[in-house]
This record gives structure tokens, sequence and C-alpha cells, in this order.
């Protein structure tokens, strides 16, 4: 990570998503100080972090929610400027936010298409702007069977009539299905009990696997371990640590987090008391 | 989990949810009020001699057409979770300038003109609710008031009995297959009904205008343009209270500061019964046909049934009642 590498190199080649040096200041108060992130091709990271460590409005910087004050962001190496969400969802970049964005009165496949909606082609389409219903539940039902969301029986199916993980479920598809470089997902399980939450985690996994990369933002560790191929964590407003979940424990990691412990360039974990020079007597 | 599901059998036996009732009064807001009116219908036509017959029917169409029109318009409206109070005072003021500019410049220019004022009016109804974020109670309780007394102003205390052809031309009579007798008004007015219906459930605009009375914040998140779907709503709401104003002038070719002055409650009751909840997002215009199809059922079969005019308000009331009540019974089963 020196400086010499990144300028001789540019943005690593297996980055889709790198952010370095991220401020966003809001009066006095600093979320974002010189914040560094890096998604890479394949992958689930999590980020986690406190309560106002900022990982919030790094998110937000990401998907285009916020506009940092300085710093820079690649999508594929190619340095971009999000002024909106809608920029970064033309760039790619699908966001389910933690309150799904569904119309509970609609049904799934409506769900899936809103806001995209697509037109019948010929005339019907563009005179009179007639909607392709049936391409529309034909294609909302390929994705619902090709993700294996199995307990959503009918596309048709009113969302509000829906348990609280389908819904999560449905929030999932419709982002996999219109992302093309990469999917945020904020707190996916957070509302969720155990068997659903299970169903949202295999959601992702296969979205995954499918070669789409998805940074997840939990404050629940367990699915963070089971599930994520690197941690980012956050604290202070910037990247403190980036972990692979076989290294270290939970309580390590969850210490990192507090500032309790410190992560060496060499992988090493520090004790952060311990490093502080010690007064004679104390 | 890891297989794809492709037949539509649920995972767990458990989690098979057949549609019941609730769902099915969500699902189909229209089919309450649709039953309910072939009830009343059949209820009417063994109780009197006079109900069930041709003329009559047609006569309870025509009684419900301007109101049915304003209804239409307070459909688009209560369907963004709002409402419009002023509908019938902009429609009022619409026939004023119709027939009185119209006895000065033509029937065609006093025509234009008043549409014109509804539409104006109508955007200046969205202006306020989607620029400055007023809640659409307050706005158009506002314009109500506003428009109603500017109406008068305008009228300096008169009406204007309408001679013009063109003004007129709504109430023209006609007769389908020898013997239906219909106005041109029904006509204009089932064109209107098929259009905004066309237009909410087979365009994106109307997913839009039902995903944004759903849940607004949801809307934007997907990239609906929030506010200028919800101003074009204003706006074709107000070329719906024009061409009621029209219609008004071929039901009775008279132009009365007067008229209407219920209206807007009127239209309420009509979309309300129809099944649209008050709630937004969840409803349509074939729920109001029927429901402004039911009003006035209602008040011709009970009048023909000797029953006192006062009673057929405290039947209508009810009504209203019922149906909001089945439309809260069935959003809170849903969930």
């Amino acid at each position: 990570m020196s400086a010499p590498d990144a300028v001789a190199a540019g943005p690593a080649t297996d980055s889709v998503l790198r952010a370095e040096g991220l401020v966003k200041r809001y009066g006095s108060v600093t979320a974002m100080d010189g914040a560094d992130f890096d998604l890479r091709r394949g992958e689930v990271l999590a980020v986690i972090g406190d309560n106002g460590a900022g990982k919030s409005t790094l998110i937000k910087a990401l998907c285009g929610a916020v506009i940092p004050d300085e710093g820079t962001i690649w999508l594929d190496g190619e340095p971009v400027r999000f002024s909106s969400p809608l920029d970064a969802r033309k760039a790619g970049i699908e966001t389910v936010y933690q309150t799904l964005a569904v119309a509970p009165a609609m049904d799934i496949a409506g769900n899936l298409f809103l806001g995209r909606e697509r037109r019948r082609k010929g005339p019907l389409g563009s005179v009179f702007r007639a909607l392709d219903l049936s391409g529309m539940r034909a294609d909302a039902q390929r994705q619902l069977d090709a993700l294996g969301v199995a307990t959503v029986q009918n596309i048709g199916q009113l969302v509000e009539t829906l348990s609280g993980g389908q819904r999560q479920a449905v929030a999932v598809a419709r982002a996999a299905m219109f992302a093309s470089k990469l999917t945020i997902m904020d707190e996916p399980t957070a509302a969720l009990g155990v068997r659903e939450s299970g169903m949202v985690l295999d959601l992702i996994r296969r979205i995954r696997d499918n070669g789409l990369p998805v940074v997840l933002i939990s404050h629940n560790m367990p699915h963070v371990f089971e599930i994520a191929d690197r941690i980012h964590v956050h604290r202070l407003g910037r990247r403190t640590a980036v972990v692979k979940p076989d290294d270290y424990a939970m309580n390590e990691v969850v210490a990192l987090m507090t500032g309790a412990l410190r992560l060496t360039d060499g992988g090493e974990l520090v004790d952060q008391k311990a490093e502080q020079p010690r007064r004679p007597g104390g | 989990m890891t297989t794809p599901v492709t037949t539509k059998t649920p995972a767990r036996p458990g989690e098979r949810r057949r549609p019941g009732v609730a769902e099915l009064v969500l699902r189909y807001p229209a089919l309450g009020p649709t039953c309910a009116l072939v009830l009343a219908v059949v209820v009417f036509s063994l109780l009197t001699s006079t109900f069930l017959s041709l003329d009559n029917m047609s006569l309870v169409v025509e009684q419900s057409l301007v109101v049915g029109t304003l209804a239409l318009g307070q459909t688009l409206i209560i369907l963004t979770a709002g409402i419009d109070l002023a509908n019938a005072a902009i429609m009022v003021f619409g026939t004023l300038v119709m027939a009185k500019l119209g006895s000065a410049v033509g029937g065609f220019g006093g025509l234009v003109a008043g549409v014109l004022l509804c539409v104006v009016l109508g955007t200046v109804s969205g202006s306020l609710v989607t620029g400055l974020r007023l809640p659409p109670f307050i706005v158009t309780l506002g314009m109500l008031t506003a428009v109603a007394a500017s109406a008068r102003i305008y009228a300096a205390g008169q009406s204007f009995p309408v001679t013009d052809a063109l003004l007129g031309a709504l109430g023209q009579r006609s007769y389908l297959f020898g013997r239906i007798e219909v106005t041109t008004g029904m006509l204009v007015a089932v064109l209107m009904f098929v259009v905004v219906w066309y237009a909410l459930t087979r365009t994106a605009w109307g997913r839009h205008v039902y995903a944004l009375g759903n849940d607004p914040e949801a809307a934007r998140l997907t990239g609906i343009h929030v506010n200028r779907t919800l101003l074009s709503v204003y706006v074709v709401a107000g070329v719906i209270y024009g061409i009621a104003a029209w219609q008004s002038l071929g039901r009775i070719p008279n132009a009365d500061p007067n008229a209407y002055q219920t209206g807007n409650l009127d239209s309420i009751t009509a979309v309300v019964i129809g099944g649209t909840s008050l709630f937004g997002g969840r409803g349509g215009v074939v729920g109001t046909l029927v429901g402004a199809l039911i009003v006035t059922v209602l008040r011709s079969g009970l009048t023909q049934a000797g029953i006192d005019e006062l009673y057929q308000d405290v039947a209508t009331g009810i009504l209203v009642i019922v149906a909001v009540a089945l439309d809260q019974l069935a959003r809170r089963r849903a969930r």
C-alpha cells in the first residue's frame, strides 16, 4: 500500500469499487476523516463499525447519497463522481436500503420493476406507452427462480402479504437484477428471525457466486463472520483495518472496532493501552 | 435451498397462504362495491315495480354523471394519499366562465377558457402541495374558500343560462340500439374513465402514482420523480374538472354559483364507497364508477320505495363508514 505502487499501477485491477482519502465535514463535525475503501471482484465485503464511526456516511458517499468534500472514488479503475443515488445507479451500483424502498400494496413483479418499467414493443408501447406486463412478470419470476427465492410462490402476490424475510428477498433480488457492477446492502438481516436471516444470507452468497460483489453493512457479528470474505473495520471516520474472518476471532475484530486493539502493518494485534508509555509508578 | 425452485409449490407446507377475504379485498378493491351495487339493484328491482326499467337505469347513470366525473379526478388525488376539497368549486367557476364569457366571445372560446381555468386552478393546488409540501387537505380547503368566493365575485350574484349549442352539447340525447337512451355526456364520461383506467393500470405513470401514494420515500429511492408525478396528477385532475364543468352545463344548461355546494364531499363519498383507500396507493377508477352508481342507485331506489330523503342520507353515511372500515380491517389483517 505504499505510495509509489499506487502511482505506478494506478488503482489495483481487481478492485471494483475503490476510494481513497474521503473526507466529509458537517460544520465542525468530521463524519469521514480520510476514509479508504476497497471492494474486490467476486467478494462479500462486510463493513462494520460502532455507532457514530461514520460507516453510514462512507456508504452514502459510495452510493451517491452524500458528496464527499475530498477524496477520489474509482469504479472499475475509472474515477467517478456521483451527485445523486440515481447517478450511482446508472453506473451499475444498486443499494438495498434498510427501509427496503418497496411499495407494499404492489405485487412482487411490480416492485421488482418499480421506477424501471419496461414498455411494450411497437406502437402500443411507443405511442400508447403500454407496459410489457407479461414480459416483466416472466423476467421477475426468472430472477426469483435463479436466486432460489423458494418461499415466494406467486409473482403476483402483494408485497404487504409477504413475511419480513420475503420482503427483504424481493428488495435484494431487485438490486441483483439491475446491478451491473456491485450491490450495497444496509443491514439486510437486522429485522429478521434466525431462519429468515439464513435465507437472506444464502441469497447474498448466491449473488456473489453469480459474480456480483456485495458490500454488506451489518452489526451482526455472527452473520458477518458467516458470509464475509473480508471485513472492513471502520473507526473514528476512517478505515482502521481490513481482516479476513478466518484469521481473527470475533472478539478480536470487535476489539478492533471499539479501539481496544490495533492492527499493525505486519498483521499483529496490539493492545492499545499496553502501547502507551508507562509512567513510573503507574 | 440451493436448487432454484421452478414450481410454485411452497417450500414449507406450513407457509401456504390461501388468499383469504382480507387479501381479496386488498387485491380487488372494486370487488366488494360491485357486489353491493348488484345487490342494491336486485333488491330495488324486487321492492318496486318502477326501478328496473331501461329509462330508470339511464336516468340513474345521468344523475351520477357530474359527481362521477368529479370523483374520477378525486380518485387520482386520493390515490396519492391526498384529498381535493376544492374540486366542485373549481368546476362551478369553470361553468360560470364558460357561460358568461361564452355569451360574449362564443361557445368555443368560453369552453376553452373554462377548461383552462380549471387546469390552472388544479395546477395551483398541485404546486402548493409539491413545491411547498403543504398538506393537500389544507391547500384544497383554502382553495375551496378562495375559489368559491372568486366565482361569486365573477358571477356578481347572477346565474347564466346557456343557449350555445356547443356548451350544451353533452346533454344531447341519442338512442343506442334504438332503445337505450344515452346522452353524449355519458359517452364522454365512459371514455374518460377508460382513458384514466388505462393510464393508471397500463402505463409507468400509473405505477408511479400508486407507488408514491403507497410510500413516497420508497418511490423516491427507486428513482421515481415524485414531485413531477404528483404535480401531473393535480394537472390531470384539473382537466377532468374542466370536462365535468362542460358535463354539468349539458345536464342543466344554467351556470349557477350556488350549484354543487356538496359536490366535493359527494365525490369523496363515491371514491371511498368504491373501495379506494384514503391512505393512498390502493383502489382505482373502476371502484369509483361503481361507487358513484351505488350512491345514485340508493337514492333512486329508496325514493321509489317511498323512503324519506333524510333516511337516504343516513344510508349513504353508513355506507361510507362501512367502506372505510373494510379497507382498514383488510389492511390490518394483511400485516
